[in-house]
């Protein structure tokens, strides 16, 4: 066990030293969400209602694109250029693998989540988040549900070169239905129907209690509960549609 | 117990490194591998020939584990690789036959990672040089070129120290220099006593490497044997040239050499004339090869077996 755990850190370590590697993939990662946030900012300046929810919205945001984004690429990319498969063939356990993997992804969000809390407190007249520990669990939860669904999205990828295409294809739509730049209880009711349908909404709702309303978790159950029923089906699919290596036809 | 355990011991070190019985493989309707059989001793280069479909890489990565078989038992270092144990994974080292690697690392801190993940590695210097990758070492491995990279296959398979290496067509694409230094390398394994099991469509380098071959054809083995005594067993015929009294060249096939140059022998001294060019010589293992594999004669040749050969 202690020499799985000890193959996990290596393996997470690994991971962070080829991220910053590839500079444009990280900036990417990280600078996309703050990129709106800074327009985002400057356009709704002076509002601080508006601001109170681009800010949380932001930070729903960067969960997603920390792991959902950056997983369903990875897993493709790898799988299609034989890397999983080749991994596959040494002693390294397919759980200190994966552990890695979402150690990594839950690094970046943490990151991310921590530049937009000192944007918020900095640029936009948001204090720091009077309910850290609500901050966290709304984070923890978000980065699971996420980075199931993430892997789970790569098994449907065919191939590395359509993956920009499926991602975005869900990232998008998502992140403007969920509510990340607007108040998603001002849309019109056939939107905001499908809004409550989605994780990100939820957790957006969770993120803006912990970090602009201080309402408590317990007001928040409901949201937790539609992020862990959306996590759990994104477990599943995850591991039931794992695979190793790419089709070869 | 004592001796027990001794006898134990004994009994492993001298099982086959890889024993494949009646070995079966279908995908959907499509059967790969049809009832393969063969064995590879302790120390042995073994090398699975056949044409491009024959069910060379299927067999192989059953025995990696990285696929299941539909049928027939197989056992590597005395285990399973279907359950994929562990255990296994730590003595055995793989060459796939294409595979990509992390791109944004150096070839030395692939091969440190590498050599992490096994319990008793080898040195990655040590391993660099003997993968002749002293000059790459601080490249990225996205900068390497495709015989480079090859080499770099090599290298990660080699760091855990592995028993027994499987090598899936590993100088295909390379250029003739190229593949004699990856002929020097599996040489170098050899004499430090590995088990070796690869798959190859060149005769010449199942010639070059091989202790013994299994030729391979619609997943079933044609003829097992050293290289050089598969001529024998299996188109068990002489070839016997000379040159006709009217200046052509004459060639006839037998099983029978002793007979064949009796009568023509004597028939040219009967005549007073001499046997221009007269020569016996044995088919190739190109020939058994183009023989077994050639379109149509998928039958099994009815030969004997002979000095080492198994024909099937």
């Amino acid at each position: 066990m202690s020499d799985a755990l000890a193959l996990t850190w290596r393996q997470y370590r690994l991971e962070r030293r080829m991220f910053w590697r590839n500079p444009s993939a990280a900036f990417f990662n990280f600078l996309l969400p703050l990129l709106f946030l800074a327009l985002f900012g400057a356009i709704f300046a002076g509002s601080q209602a508006d601001l109170d929810v681009i800010v949380p919205g932001i930070a729903g945001m960067s969960v997603m694109s920390t792991t959902f984004v950056a997983l369903a690429m990875n897993v493709t990319f790898l799988r299609e250029q034989g890397v999983l498969k080749r991994l596959r063939g040494t002693p390294l356990p397919s759980g200190a693998y994966l552990g890695a993997l979402a150690l990594h992804a839950v690094t970046n969000t943490a990151l991310q989540i921590a530049l937009v809390v000192a944007a918020g407190r900095l640029f936009f007249g948001i204090g720091w988040p009077p309910l850290p520990l609500e901050l966290l669990v709304f984070t923890v939860a978000g980065v699971v549900c996420f980075a199931a669904l993430g892997v789970a999205l790569a098994h449907a990828i065919p191939n590395f070169d359509s993956a920009p295409a499926y991602v975005n294809a869900i990232f998008l739509p998502v992140v403007v239905v969920s509510g990340v730049f607007y108040d998603a209880e001002s849309a019109p009711a056939f939107l905001a129907d499908i809004a409550q349908a989605l994780p990100l909404t939820h957790l957006i709702d969770g993120l803006s209690a912990a970090m602009v309303t201080g309402a408590p978790l317990g007001d928040h159950l409901s949201d937790l509960a539609v992020i862990a029923l959306w996590a759990a089906a994104g477990i599943a699919l995850a591991v039931r549609g794992w695979r190793w290596e790419a089709d070869r036809d | 117990m004592r001796a027990q355990r001794i006898g134990h011991n004994h009994l492993v070190t001298d099982a086959p490194a890889i024993l494949v019985r009646d070995l079966h493989k279908a995908y959907g309707a499509v059967e790969a591998v049809r009832g393969l059989d063969f064995e590879v001793a302790r120390g042995e280069v073994f090398g699975l020939l056949g044409p491009n479909g024959a069910g060379k890489t299927t067999t192989v990565e059953i025995l990696e584990g990285y696929r299941e078989r539909t049928g027939g038992i197989v056992s590597v270092l005395g285990m399973d690789p279907g359950q994929r144990p562990a255990a296994l994974r730590r003595r055995v080292g793989i060459v796939l036959q294409s595979c990509g690697m992390y791109r944004h690392l150096t070839v030395r801190e692939a091969l440190e990672h590498w050599a992490a993940l096994y319990p008793r590695p080898r040195d990655v210097q040590d391993t660099i040089a003997l993968a002749g990758l002293e000059e790459k070492a601080g490249e990225r491995t996205r900068r390497l070129s495709g015989g480079q990279m090859r080499r770099l296959d090599f290298a990660l398979a080699l760091v855990g120290d592995p028993e027994l290496i499987f090598l899936d067509e590993p100088t295909t694409g390379f250029d003739p220099a190229a593949r004699r230094a990856a002929w020097q390398t599996v040489r170098r394994l050899q004499g430090l006593g590995k088990t070796v099991l690869l798959t190859t469509h060149y005769l010449d380098e199942a010639q070059a490497l091989c202790d013994r071959v299994a030729i391979v054809k619609h997943g079933r083995a044609l003829a097992v044997g050293a290289p050089a005594a598969l001529g024998v067993g299996t188109a068990s015929r002489y070839r016997v040239a000379w040159r006709g009294d009217d200046g052509e060249a004459q060639e006839r096939e037998t099983d029978d050499p002793t007979g064949l140059l009796h009568q023509l022998t004597s028939a040219a001294l009967a005549r007073g004339e001499r046997l221009e060019d007269l020569a016996v010589t044995r088919p190739s293992l190109e020939d058994v090869y183009i023989e077994l594999t050639a379109e149509g004669t998928d039958d099994v040749p009815a030969a004997g077996a002979g000095g080492g050969t198994d024909v099937r």
